[in-house]
């Protein structure tokens, strides 16, 4: 049985003007980790929360732990835990104080399930005391995670839970995650840093309400139809824009140290082209795609698609 | 200067799109305007009054004619006898009786001088003076007219008694009204700014995520209200009795018990603005105009109910402190019992269950 | 050598007790795209605000455009162009009432906001838009907006404080292209990220860690410097050490 299954959900807003998730299928295995990713209005938290029974979708069903979100609400609130976009914590409650309301939410107590969160609760143990809007987003962050631990869920929800915190919390946050996922505990995170993509077990990339890839990161990486090339020179804005307006470039863009290269020529005859142009330093490599390369293909694909529609 | 102009020009965009500015710059003077120039007024007009005339002759009956002529009363001409009297004055039925002796003409006949009794319900002593004043001049008048065509003065002498407020003090008029308020204030702002509160944050997502059922989450959010408002109620009568020497008449159990319905009153109408406001600003905004304002305009206690139109007396009949009021004075200052106040103690009960009906209706246990 | 368009020696700010930002120095040169990176709490906008006049250091010099922080931060404003992630457009204005507002701000005359809307809203291909309110208008595009409205007046430097949050990496890069657009047209860009990719777009970079400047250099001389093939590595390295962003 899945953890979680999606067939079919749509959802509209303000009256049906906003297509906000359109026609999404797939599905989590259990203890499996998986992520959705993609930019902000993606879909990302609408579909997080009709799998957590705080919307109704409009077309569509699905089933979280084998409960139908729409008829057995109930039993689903009993065996998730959530942590929604915003960190959705009592700012004037201490952090012991938090937790102790949320296990008590649950129905449980801190000692119960103590061991689920010892790992992430003593990087905050020597703040217990201290009024959770005064912690640091990476530690509001970890606080959160307990809270939606304690009380040693089956599918954990994550919703975009390392936006907007520093790079080095981030890094630990998904190591804990990690740890969590050999519990055994289902998880399925959302996030908009294409980096992170990397670290799930299944990633679906969703954009503009619909799911456009879901496979491994290494098959969706594999999936991409072109060479890609990175280069680079001294000018890299001149380059840009040579390399844009050369008739044999499927696309041309910026990707930090190198511009990421797709063409329909060879290697050599691009070279030719700068030369002539004047260009007589630079540089050549192969590159690896990464999710990010793959979601800006994707986006290309469907602005074609959409011709004039998509802006 | 431009500098000037483009902010000027920008603030005006603004505020023409915002439609809650709009309602408060445009809305809100009309309002005003129509209330305390048609609706709201000190003066008055039909008031219930009795007479008692013990006399039945000429002078009496020339001076009753005088007063029934006049807009301000609604004369009622009755035999009561005095406890009747003070029974009907209780029951808050009528602000003022005047008692015409027996032998009224003959003793203007023969003594020249009598005098009429002109008891009026001073509990809001405004009201109270102003009737009385209509009445002394009426009779100054008649007193006016008789002296003309004799040689010799005649007095006619009003013996006034003010009841239940006898140093027409304001504290027994404005406490009963500020106790309203005060309770109301906290309890319906306070509750329903404290649940928006978690539904702005975010935190009452994860509330609903759990298996809490919705009924505890509102109950935990009104008890400390609840606690705090009888703390407040509590300080109140005491300043009232110790400070501004303001005796409770009445039963204080019955008092407190009272107040008690109007504090879960309140905290129900709280309850239900926070199931149909979004934000913090919107559920204050909707105490102020839900609350506030009919509380201070239409319960009473700054402007007699009776002299409003039709329309805002239908209104008032809506608003909680109303019939809170009318409570208060009769328990407080006119030391009544339970059997006076039953009506209106049953209006607030169900006033309560239906704001908490519709709130717990409303409650979402999901996001939209 | 280049212009050079803001010097700082040794600038400091304190707060109370706290050393937001302590003793740093540099220089920016004129068309340059500078990229100030550093963890939450590390002293980047409070350095960043010393730089727009919106805050007088303590210690230290500092000049922008030419003008001194200390004693002439009105200038400064005059000089330069801001944008932030938090706000930068009205959104219950329309998108060209927006741009006639801060044209008005920056002492534009009505010729000059005319051309201005003329030529911003064909570089983003908004016609129809144009009169419609920004609220309506999708985060790329506000985004986009919001640079060219804060180079609305041709500013010597502009000052972008994490501009790109929560785009889609397409959209992301077609801000840059923006950006590109106007480093080569002289313009110089000041801009705090943590998208550490982005860090590469820059000419030069400084990473600031518990109100320091632990690092100066060109993406790639960072990269050589610390033995890391990605900028990502680079800042772990540094960011790690840093006691401030810990709690």
């Amino acid at each position: 049985m899945n953890a979680i299954t999606l067939n079919n959900i749509t959802k509209t807003y303000n009256k049906g003007t906003v297509l906000a998730v359109d026609d999404v299928s797939f599905s989590v295995e259990k203890g499996e980790m998986f992520g959705l990713i993609g930019p902000d209005g993606a879909g990302k938290s609408s579909i997080f929360r009709m799998l957590t029974t705080l919307l109704l979708p409009d077309k569509g069903t699905a089933t979280v732990g084998g409960y139908d979100v729409i008829k057995d609400f109930k039993a689903i609130r009993g065996i998730l835990g959530y942590m929604p976009g915003k960190f959705s914590l009592y700012q004037d409650l201490t952090v012991e104080e938090n937790l102790n309301f949320f296990a008590t939410v649950f129905d449980t107590t801190i000692e119960e399930n103590y061991d689920m969160i010892k790992d992430i609760y003593v990087q905050i143990e020597p703040f217990k005391d201290r009024r959770a809007g005064k912690l640091s987003g990476g530690m509001k962050q970890k606080l959160a995670l307990c809270c939606a631990l304690i009380h040693k869920p089956e599918v954990l929800f994550l919703d975009e839970p390392t936006t907007g915190v520093d790079v080095v919390s981030r890094k630990e946050f998904w190591e804990m995650l990690k740890r969590l996922k050999k519990q055994g505990i289902t998880i399925l995170v959302s996030t908009s840093y294409m980096d992170e993509a990397t670290l799930c077990d299944r990633i679906g990339l969703i954009l503009g309400g619909k799911v456009l890839s879901i496979a491994s990161p290494s098959d969706t990486i594999k999936a991409y139809p072109e060479k890609l090339y990175g280069v680079k020179s001294a000018n890299m804005y001149k380059l840009l824009n040579d390399l844009r307006s050369f008739k044999d470039t499927i696309n041309c863009y910026t990707f930090g140290e190198y511009l990421h290269l797709s063409v329909t020529c060879t290697e050599d005859e691009v070279k030719k082209y700068l030369q002539e142009k004047g260009y007589d330093d630079v540089k050549f490599i192969e590159a690896t795609p990464t999710v990010e390369d793959c979601f800006i293909r994707l986006l290309k694909e469907q602005n074609e698609r959409n011709g004039n529609n998509n802006k | 200067m431009k500098q000037l102009l483009s902010f000027v020009k920008k603030e005006f965009y603004q505020v023409f799109r915002d439609p809650k500015t709009l309602v408060m710059l445009f809305g809100l003077p009309v309002v005003q305007i129509v209330l305390f120039g048609f609706a709201l007024t000190n003066e008055i007009k039909n008031a219930n009054i009795v007479v008692v005339d013990n006399a039945k002759d000429i002078a009496s009956q020339q001076i009753i004619n005088k007063i029934e002529g006049s807009k301000f009363f609604t004369v009622q001409k009755t035999l009561m006898n005095s406890s009747e009297i003070d029974a009907a004055f209780k029951s808050g039925k009528i602000k003022l009786a005047v008692v015409f002796p027996a032998n009224f003409n003959q003793d203007l006949l023969h003594l020249n001088k009598s005098s009429i009794q002109v008891i009026a319900d001073a509990s809001d002593p405004n009201t109270a003076t102003t009737l009385t004043n209509y009445i002394t001049t009426i009779v100054s008048d008649y007193q006016s007219q008789l002296s003309q065509n004799s040689a010799m003065p005649y007095t006619i002498q009003p013996e006034v008694r003010m009841l239940y407020n006898p140093d027409l003090r304001g504290a027994p008029n404005f406490v009963p009204g500020v106790m309203a308020m005060v309770l109301l204030l906290v309890c319906v702002m306070m509750t329903s700014v404290s649940i928006v509160r978690e539904k702005e944050l975010g935190t009452m997502e994860i509330l609903l995520v759990s298996p809490v059922k919705p009924l505890l989450v509102i109950v935990s959010k009104a008890i400390p209200y609840l606690i705090l408002s009888c703390v407040n109620l509590a300080a109140i009568l005491l300043l009232s009795v110790y400070a501004l020497d303001l005796p409770i008449k009445g039963s204080i159990v019955l008092l407190v018990a009272e107040s008690t319905i109007l504090i879960m009153t309140s905290l129900s109408l709280g309850l239900l603005i926070s199931t149909i406001t979004s934000s913090q600003q919107s559920a204050m905004f909707a105490s102020m105009l839900g609350m506030m304002l009919p509380t201070m305009l239409l319960s009473g206690y700054m402007f007699p109910i009776e002299n409003m139109p039709i329309v805002l007396q239908v209104i008032s009949n809506i608003v909680p402190a109303k019939w809170y009021y009318i409570i208060v004075k009769a328990v407080m200052l006119k030391g009544l019992g339970f059997a006076s106040i039953w009506k209106e103690t049953v209006i607030l009960i169900g006033m309560t269950l239906v704001f908490l009906v519709i709130a717990l209706r409303n409650f979402k246990i999901r996001l939209e | 050598m280049s212009e050079t368009v803001i010097t700082t020696n040794k600038l400091t700010k304190r707060f109370g007790d706290f050393v937001a930002v302590d003793e740093i120095s540099f220089d920016v040169h004129k068309g340059e795209i500078f990229g100030f990176l550093g963890a939450n709490g590390a002293g980047k906008t409070t350095a960043m605000r010393m730089l727009c006049g919106l805050s007088i250091p303590i210690s230290g010099q500092a000049t922008v455009a030419g003008f001194d922080v200390f004693t002439q931060p009105e200038e400064i404003k005059k000089n330069i162009g801001y944008m932030s992630q938090k706000f930068s457009l009205y959104e219950d204005l329309s998108v060209l009432e927006n741009i006639e507002f801060y044209g008005g701000i920056y002492g534009l005359s009505n010729k000059e906001i005319k051309e201005k809307s003329k030529e911003l809203t064909e570089k983003l291909g908004l016609y129809k838009e144009a009169k419609k309110l920004v609220r309506s208008l999708p985060l790329g595009w506000k985004q986009k907006l919001s640079f060219l409205v804060a180079i609305v007046h041709e500013p010597k430097i502009v000052f972008l404080d994490e501009p790109t949050g929560g785009v889609d990496p397409s959209m992301r890069r077609e801000f840059w292209d923006l950006i590109y657009d106007a480093a080569d047209k002289g313009i110089t860009i000041f801009v705090t990220t943590h998208y550490l990719d982005e860090a590469e777009y820059c000419n030069r970079v400084t990473i600031m860690v518990d109100g320091k400047i632990e690092a100066l250099d060109s993406p790639a001389g960072l990269r050589e410097k610390f033995g890391v093939p990605t900028m990502d590595e680079v800042f772990y390295k540094l960011a790690r050490a840093a006691k401030r962003s810990a709690d």
